[in-house]
């Protein structure tokens, strides 16, 4: 193999370059956090000269009771508490008195369909804040339900070319409608609409202006709308993956996120308290560099020729990561400590993958065309830092998993952590693998064959939208008193996580298999019969994919429908 | 220092610094730098009707499928017979109008085979025509969409003077019609005649193709001094597009290889000078492209003796010397370096 140049002094080599700045940047952050730590002890040392001498428990029980008084005579009380012994099995008849209990069985551990918690806390929201969630959930939802159909539709063209001979229908021009429908559609009207109740919520207030949410709202949907007519009808902007709305269309889209930044940077502005949450600064930042990438993949003035490919790589691969990525982890951060109850791990690691986040996402776009006749050197580079991604992606699972650890009895009991779980577990398998597809080695077998759409399954769906899920089924019982039926989330759960499992491995194992046939120089047709048994296994993983989202519609309808309960009924937090 | 956790303003100014700097480092400069490149000196400036059928080629969608870039790496040389260079994409990937940027030619994605070359491998407007309007029809296993719509059924007076697409008669509406394309039709054809890889200036090295790991023996193959490739594999990739897969043809279009006398001929030379400089002798029959610089003296030994072993022709095997010898006499062009 003669992949490496090998010559000139090694400290020009750009893979010893790479490393050697990324060596760097760990030992910046990690002085950061040695610097941290100490400022964190000093203040502690310097709190506990302040504080007034503690009495000791031994000591306390030794004194008076008749002295004492205030927090001292009901400590020593509680020291001295002691169980009558007839609590449990007394012969009183039980009485749940404080309506602790909302269900009795008397089969509590059918093996079928376990018995979830359910959510008894109604969150005191404003009624505007729950109309705007519920109407960017349900705009969501209907492209999800929308944008999946036709990638089931275009899947089955994989096996039955001849479905159909219509001009609109063709899947040259029906891919792109799939893909920016689940992208701009669903994913980012779920996140924004997500997002508006944690911006309000962890800065104590209300949304800064309810008016320009509704605006956003119009604008986004009205991108999808024209931008799909667009492509359905031969219009695109030049084919490149997910900017093929024209510029018109992706303006509106554009403006949409423009008014959503400034709706939500003027609410953090407002908060009630000093500290910005790390999820505000996942959302605000996600929305910033959106906001940039668009600008940046639409302006024309250095795309000609190959200007354009380096452009490409650079806005499909942020569209992800600035994007949907990032808000994404925003909104775990919250949604996941909130339904556990308790609070995130770790509060700096979190701070630490925003920041390499931005770092190493941004720099790894080119590993889209490795052995293309960009420069080398910046295929390396998106190599290079494609392996620096390990470290938010890391940082983040390890943080989410020690949230979750302890709890994981919790999560046999709610319908929603699953939904978490298998999220934050293929945030890490499929943020990793993607590394690892951007290695020059891996990168030869897989590129162009159909790897790359179950590694972007893996992570746009395996990732984000499992996530968007958990966070809904979080959310919305909560905020509406309406708990949807266990089962159909169950079902939800399941036919999305078997489905999803059978589209990846199947493409996976299918794509495999062609790269090492074009690497031995089997004809490329014979490469394209072979493949048609793992199409029709993916096409059977997509059914079961959509035939989840059509569950998870109606149970969004289930929660979201308005109260017919009065509100005062419910219990409140 | 700045307190990212209390201070707003300086959160968001700081996220929006650094990653606008970064992006201009890692994607605006390099993008500006690699916009300026000069067109190769054998390259031909697109014509109208080729810059209208790349615009149907991005309105249609065939980006999704198909890539245009041949990579450095071994396995990509049967898509070309170098690696794509910035200059190869001077003409065609320019701002296409007020509404659309340049064209994402180079593709992320090959369910169909890469088209860099493909008007060399297939330079016949009615095979494209044909393939368009029934992609199955010229390639069983193929699943392409067809695309009817670029085509339109004409009274035969009203086809005089365009290209009919050689379909059977009970594929259309009234029998007595012929099938022609639409304008859209033929400037997409002319477009995808037209891409051909430009030569390298005189004297310039084209990039090594980098040797592909955990490729089997077939490179070994081609170097040994006595066995030939695998003429079956080269028969699937480069023939059978249009004599198709059995060899049979397909009437009116591409003619059989079964039972042919030039096929069964005891003498090769024919044959051979067929494949080497292409053939237009027969009116009723589509152009078949030559091969003389898409194959070498092995490979084209190893296909003729597999097509004249097969398909129930019986005549005898001939050899890489053979066929440089005919080479010398009917092209002026080296052999090709396996």
């Amino acid at each position: 193999m003669i992949l490496l140049d090998t010559g000139s002094g090694i400290l020009t080599q750009p893979g010893i370059v790479g490393t050697l700045v990324l060596l760097g940047i760990v030992l910046f952050i990690g002085s950061l956090l040695i610097t941290a730590r100490v400022q964190v002890l000093i203040a502690r040392i310097k709190a506990g000269r302040a504080s007034a001498a503690e009495v000791s428990d031994d000591d306390l029980l030794a004194m008076d009771t008749a002295a004492l008084t205030g927090p001292l005579a009901r400590r020593k009380a509680a020291l001295q508490f002691k169980l009558r012994g007839d609590e449990l099995g007394g012969t009183q008849e039980a009485f749940d008195d404080k309506a602790l209990i909302s269900r009795s069985t008397s089969e509590p551990d059918n093996p079928l369909v376990d018995e979830k918690i359910y959510s008894r806390t109604k969150l005191d929201v404003p009624p505007q804040l729950q109309k705007l969630v519920v109407w960017y959930l349900g705009a969501a939802t209907f492209w999800l339900v929308f944008g999946t159909m036709v990638g089931q539709y275009l899947g089955m063209k994989f096996v039955w070319p001849d479905m159909d001979e219509v001009e609109w229908l063709s899947f040259g021009r029906l891919r792109p409608v799939h893909t920016n429908t689940v992208f701009w559609g669903w994913a980012s009207l779920a996140m924004i609409g997500l997002g508006y109740f944690v911006i309000a919520r962890t800065s104590s207030t209300v949304i800064h202006s309810y008016r320009r949410a509704w605006w956003a709202w119009g604008l986004i949907n009205a991108s999808v709308v024209v931008g799909n007519a667009c492509l359905m009808a031969g219009i695109n902007n030049g084919g490149g993956e997910y900017r093929e709305y024209i510029w018109p269309v992706a303006l509106l889209f554009a403006l949409g996120l423009i008014i959503t930044f400034r709706n939500f940077y003027a609410t953090v502005k407002r908060r009630k308290i000093a500290e910005i949450y790390v999820s505000n600064w996942y959302i605000l930042a996600a929305l910033v560099w959106t906001i940039v990438l668009a600008t940046i993949g639409y302006l024309p003035w250095y795309q000609n020729g190959l200007g354009e490919t380096i452009i490409q790589g650079y806005y499909m691969h942020q569209g992800v990561g600035m994007w949907f990525m990032t808000f994404t982890l925003g909104l775990i951060y919250y949604y996941l400590p909130a339904s556990l109850n308790k609070p995130i791990y770790s509060y700096s690691l979190g701070v630490l993958a925003f920041w390499t986040q931005m770092l190493f996402y941004t720099l790894i776009g080119t590993h889209h065309f490795v052995f293309s006749p960009l420069p080398w050197w910046l295929q390396t580079v998106a190599i290079v830092f494609s392996a620096g991604m390990f470290i938010p992606v890391i940082a983040g699972t390890t943080n989410f998993l020690m949230t979750m650890r302890g709890s994981w009895g919790v999560i046999g009991k709610s319908y929603v952590l699953p939904f978490f779980l298998v999220g934050v577990v293929y945030y890490f398998v499929g943020s990793t693998q993607g590394s690892f597809q951007a290695f020059r080695f891996t990168n030869h077998v897989w590129h162009f064959t159909d790897f790359n759409v179950a590694h972007s399954h893996m992570t746009m769906y395996g990732i984000i939208t499992f996530i968007l899920w958990a966070c809904v089924y979080a959310l919305l019982p909560k905020m509406t008193g309406r708990e949807p039926s266990q089962l159909l989330v169950g079902a939800h759960f399941w036919l999305a996580f078997v489905g999803l499992f059978a589209y990846t491995v199947s493409l996976m194992a299918g794509g495999t298999a062609k790269g090492m046939d074009w690497i031995a120089g089997v004809p490329f047709i014979d490469t394209v019969v072979n493949t048609r048994g793992y199409w029709t296994w993916r096409a059977i993983g997509g059914s079961l994919m959509f035939l989840s989202h059509l569950l998870f519609a109606w149970n969004l309808h289930t929660m979201a429908r308005t109260s017919t309960v009065p509100a005062a009924s419910l219990p409140t937090s | 220092m700045i307190d990212f956790h209390r201070d707003h303003a300086n959160l968001v100014n700081v996220a929006l610094l650094v990653f606008v700097l970064l992006s201009t480092l890692i994607a605006v400069v390099p993008a500006d730098t690699m916009q300026h490149n000069e067109p190769l000196p054998g390259m031909p400036v697109m014509t109208e009707a080729e810059r209208r059928g790349l615009a149907i080629y991005i309105s249609e969608g065939c980006v999704a499928c198909h890539t245009q870039q041949v990579r450095n790496i071994e396995m990509d040389r049967v898509w070309g017979s170098r690696p794509s260079i910035p200059s190869d994409y001077h003409y065609s990937k320019q701002r296409m109008n007020v509404w659309q940027q340049s064209p994402s030619l180079l593709g992320s994605e090959r369910t169909g085979p890469d088209l860099t070359s493909i008007g060399q491998r297939q330079p016949g407007e009615q095979w494209h025509l044909l393939h368009l309007y029934d992609p199955r029809m010229l390639v069983k296993g193929s699943i392409m969409p067809r695309y009817g719509w670029l085509f339109e059924e004409v009274d035969p007076a009203a086809a005089i003077g365009q290209v009919l697409v050689p379909v059977p008669a009970d594929r259309l509406k009234d029998p007595r019609n012929k099938l022609i394309a639409t304008q859209a039709g033929n400037d997409l054809v002319a477009y995808l005649i037209s891409l051909k890889q430009a030569p390298l200036p005189e004297g310039t090295a084209p990039a090594v193709f980098l040797s592909s790991p955990g490729a089997n023996g077939e490179a070994v193959a081609l170097t040994a001094p006595d066995a030939l490739p695998d003429g079956g594999a080269i028969f699937a990739q480069t023939c059978s597009a249009c004599h198709q897969a059995d060899a049979k043809g397909l009437a009116g279009a591409f003619p059989p290889l079964t039972g042919s006398t030039i096929v069964n001929d005891e003498d090769p030379t024919q044959m051979i000078t067929i494949v080497l400089s292409g053939y237009d002798a027969r009116a009723e029959f589509g152009v078949m492209p030559a091969q003389a610089e898409m194959l070498t003296d092995a490979q084209i030994a190893a296909v003729v003796n597999h097509v004249r072993s097969s398909f129930g022709n019986n005549a005898p095997a001939t050899t890489a010397d053979a066929v440089k010898a005919v080479r010398s006499t009917v092209a002026p062009t080296t052999a090709l370096q396996p």
